[in-house]
């Protein structure tokens, strides 16, 4: 099991444009990864794959999410999208 | 009682018993066209509570038939996303991704698993999915209507009928509905819809706004027309208000002659005029920057209201000042050496913010609204006003700012001390309020100028909410009442004895007919949308100062909104010969 944190850089939080970006990048991974608020039981993590579970997760700006996956690749895979979520995506 | 048979979606053929049928409605945007019929799909049926699977389909087929058709939906949302445009095209790529959402076609299977038919599945999983981001409130409480609206899809995709929302198709058409809702005006292609007609709404619902706008004729209130079935040639008059089925060789001349006259329309040359050359200024109404630049070149002598809320509108947390200051700036450098009206922020009501009214007002257009909102939440309009000042700087607009929504007197010296403490040198304040109306002398003592907003006046003065179909007849800016306010008002800044203008802003001065009453009532100048300038232009042309004060006593004294429109037009020959 792979395991990254990241903190939201997008100042409305995850949600509305970041949101969709940042579910469209996982759903072209192989691979699947789940999300969770930082401090949340591994058994409560969503499906990151899904913009409803995204949007109701409810991170804003500055929280500390977790993602996790397994598999090959999971490490890179993990690293790109530390990288979108580390991004102001609504400012671009 | 004549019946009514309905032929298939998509067929081409005229009902025998509906030839030569007529409708009469409310025209709100004027043309003549002739064009095949699309109406607009009905409201998505509930499917029965508990119903399940149908015998002999298996609970695996079930789900497939559900996969299949959520991931048809997100591809049609995905594709119409293409063509879409800014706000609208953001909606579409959002509820593309919804339709096919892991979370919820999961929980829709599990409780087909449990016996539940896939309509019925789909329908309660996102019921929760809805309920879940309704509690989360602001932001994610709005989402809450994108998954139903999914939803809606879906159903209707299993079900093998049309999707809910505007129809699609590779040829233009008029389209027909009940009314439109803001949600579906973002996604209305003006290539493909040639004409509006709706069976509800008033002059000023949204389908008649966004009518104007767009530039295509409009009917409003047409009781009966969404009983036409699919592929019907129609003949709509925007200016009458009157629709014609299968229409013969004199509307076809019609329509062919609106085609020339609206391209011979299609000038202004910059400068409002009566024919004694009494100058009335006409300027635009614009809703950002791109707006500003459309309006320039269509001949606007200037802004006379710059709606701010393109600034706040689809957030959740107030613009800084700076963002502010970009987007206003956009504006005043399409206008260098022209005045620009800054209307400041104009939230609540039809246009709810998250972050600045409260939902649950029972009674919203009564609210805390417009200016109001900064008895709840002080701050905002004071650093809006900074922004607006700042963008100012460096410009060569003449910048004015009016607040929304003044009631009193004492509302519009604090509104102009407020403007004074941020540097701008001409405030002023909206008479929308027929209290403001009434007591317009002694707000001028404190404001440089007022401009009528004529939506809200109309809705305030008759009582009437502007959304809804059934008031549509009291709705109207003709009404006698709603015309001896504005009179008020103008005779108001006469007894202040400073000559400070009064203007219209509101969808009136876009109706050329009313126009000229509202010149002859004393209105310095009229603001509209860029698409009415042209015709406003050559319809003023056409009467002296004193031809209009006489049809302004006309319309004043008439005895219903019918009578004064009716007796203004019937002076205004030139209406007729321009199709207007």
């Amino acid at each position: 099991m792979s395991e990254r944190t990241a903190v939201i850089a997008s100042r409305v939080g995850l949600h509305a444009r970041p949101a969709g970006i940042f579910v469209a990048a996982v759903g072209e991974l192989p691979i699947e990864v789940t999300i969770a608020m930082a401090g949340e039981p591994v058994d409560d993590a969503m499906d990151a794959s899904s913009i409803l579970s995204i949007m109701s997760l409810g991170a804003s700006n500055g929280d500390t999410v977790v993602l996790r996956a397994e598999g090959d690749g999971a490490d890179e895979a993990l690293d790109s999208l530390v990288k979108i979520l580390e991004t102001d995506l609504d400012a671009e | 009682m004549r019946t009514i048979v309905q032929t298939l979606p998509g067929s081409a053929s005229t009902d025998q018993s509906e030839i030569g049928r007529t409708f009469a409605g409310v025209g709100v945007s004027p043309g003549r066209i002739i064009g095949s019929i699309l109406l607009m799909p009905q409201a998505v049926r509930e499917p029965a509570v508990g119903e399940s699977l149908t015998e002999g389909t298996s609970p695996e087929e079930a789900s497939t038939a559900l996969r299949t058709a959520a991931k048809a939906v997100q591809t049609n949302l995905t594709a119409r996303s293409v063509g879409a445009f800014g706000a609208g095209r953001e909606v579409l790529e959002a509820t593309a991704l919804m339709a096919n959402d892991p979370m919820l076609v999961k929980a829709a299977i599990k409780l087909i698993i449990n016996g539940a038919s896939p309509e019925r599945a789909i329908w309660d999983a996102a019921a929760s999915v809805a309920e879940m981001l309704h509690n989360l409130g602001g932001y994610m409480a709005e989402r809450a209507t994108d998954v139903l609206d999914v939803r809606g899809r879906i159903v209707a995709e299993l079900r093998g009928v049309p999707a809910p929302g505007i129809p699609y198709s590779d040829t233009p058409f008029i389209l027909i509905a009940e009314d439109l809702a803001p949600a579906d005006t973002a996604t209305l292609d003006p290539a493909k819809v040639i004409a509006l007609v709706t069976s509800s709404g008033g002059p000023q619902s949204h389908t008649a706004i966004i009518a104007r706008a767009l530039g295509l004729p409009a009917v409003v209130a047409a009781v009966g027309v969404t009983a036409l079935a699919n592929g019907t040639r129609i003949f709509v008059d925007g200016a009458a208000g009157t629709i014609l089925v299968d229409p013969g060789a004199d509307e076809v001349a019609l329509a062919t002659a609106w085609e020339t006259s609206s391209a011979a329309l299609a000038a202004f040359d910059g400068t409002g005029r009566l024919q004694d050359g009494h100058l009335v200024p006409l300027l635009s109404n614009v809703g950002g920057s791109k707006d500003a630049v459309k309006a320039a070149a269509a001949g606007a002598e200037g802004v006379g209201l710059l709606r701010t809320e393109f600034c706040f509108l689809e957030r959740d947390t107030e613009p800084s000042i700076a963002e502010q200051v970009e987007a206003y700036r956009g504006v005043f450098d399409a206008f260098p050496g022209k005045k620009v009206v800054v209307r400041t922020l104009d939230a609540g009501a039809d246009k709810p913010l998250p972050f600045l009214t409260d939902a649950s007002e029972p009674n919203p257009a009564l609210g805390v609204r417009g200016y109001r909102t900064d008895f709840t939440s002080p701050g905002v309009l004071e650093r809006q006003l900074t922004a607006i000042a700042q963008a100012a700087e460096g410009t060569q607009a003449h910048v004015w700012v009016m607040a929304p929504m003044i009631s009193t007197a004492e509302e519009a010296e604090h509104f102009a001390s407020l403007c004074s403490a941020a540097g701008l040198a001409t405030p002023g304040v909206m008479i929308e309020v027929p209290s403001a109306a009434l007591t317009a002398a002694s707000i001028l003592e404190h404001v440089d100028f007022v401009s009528l907003g004529t939506n809200d006046l109309t809705q305030y003065a008759m009582a009437a909410d502007r959304q809804l179909g059934p008031l549509a007849a009291l709705n109207t800016p003709w009404q006698p009442a709603v015309l001896h306010l504005i009179r008020l008002t103008v005779n108001g800044s006469r007894d202040e004895g400073h000559d400070k203008p009064v203007g219209v802003c509101g969808e009136a001065a876009a109706d050329p007919a009313l126009a000229v009453v509202l010149v002859g009532l004393g209105v310095a100048t009229l603001s509209m949308t860029a698409r009415a300038l042209s015709s406003v232009a050559a319809v003023l042309a056409s009467v002296t100062l004193p031809e209009a004060q006489q049809l302004a006593k006309l319309a004043l004294t008439a005895h219903s909104a019918t009578d004064a429109r009716r007796l203004v037009r019937e002076q205004l020959p030139i209406l007729n010969t321009l199709g207007l």
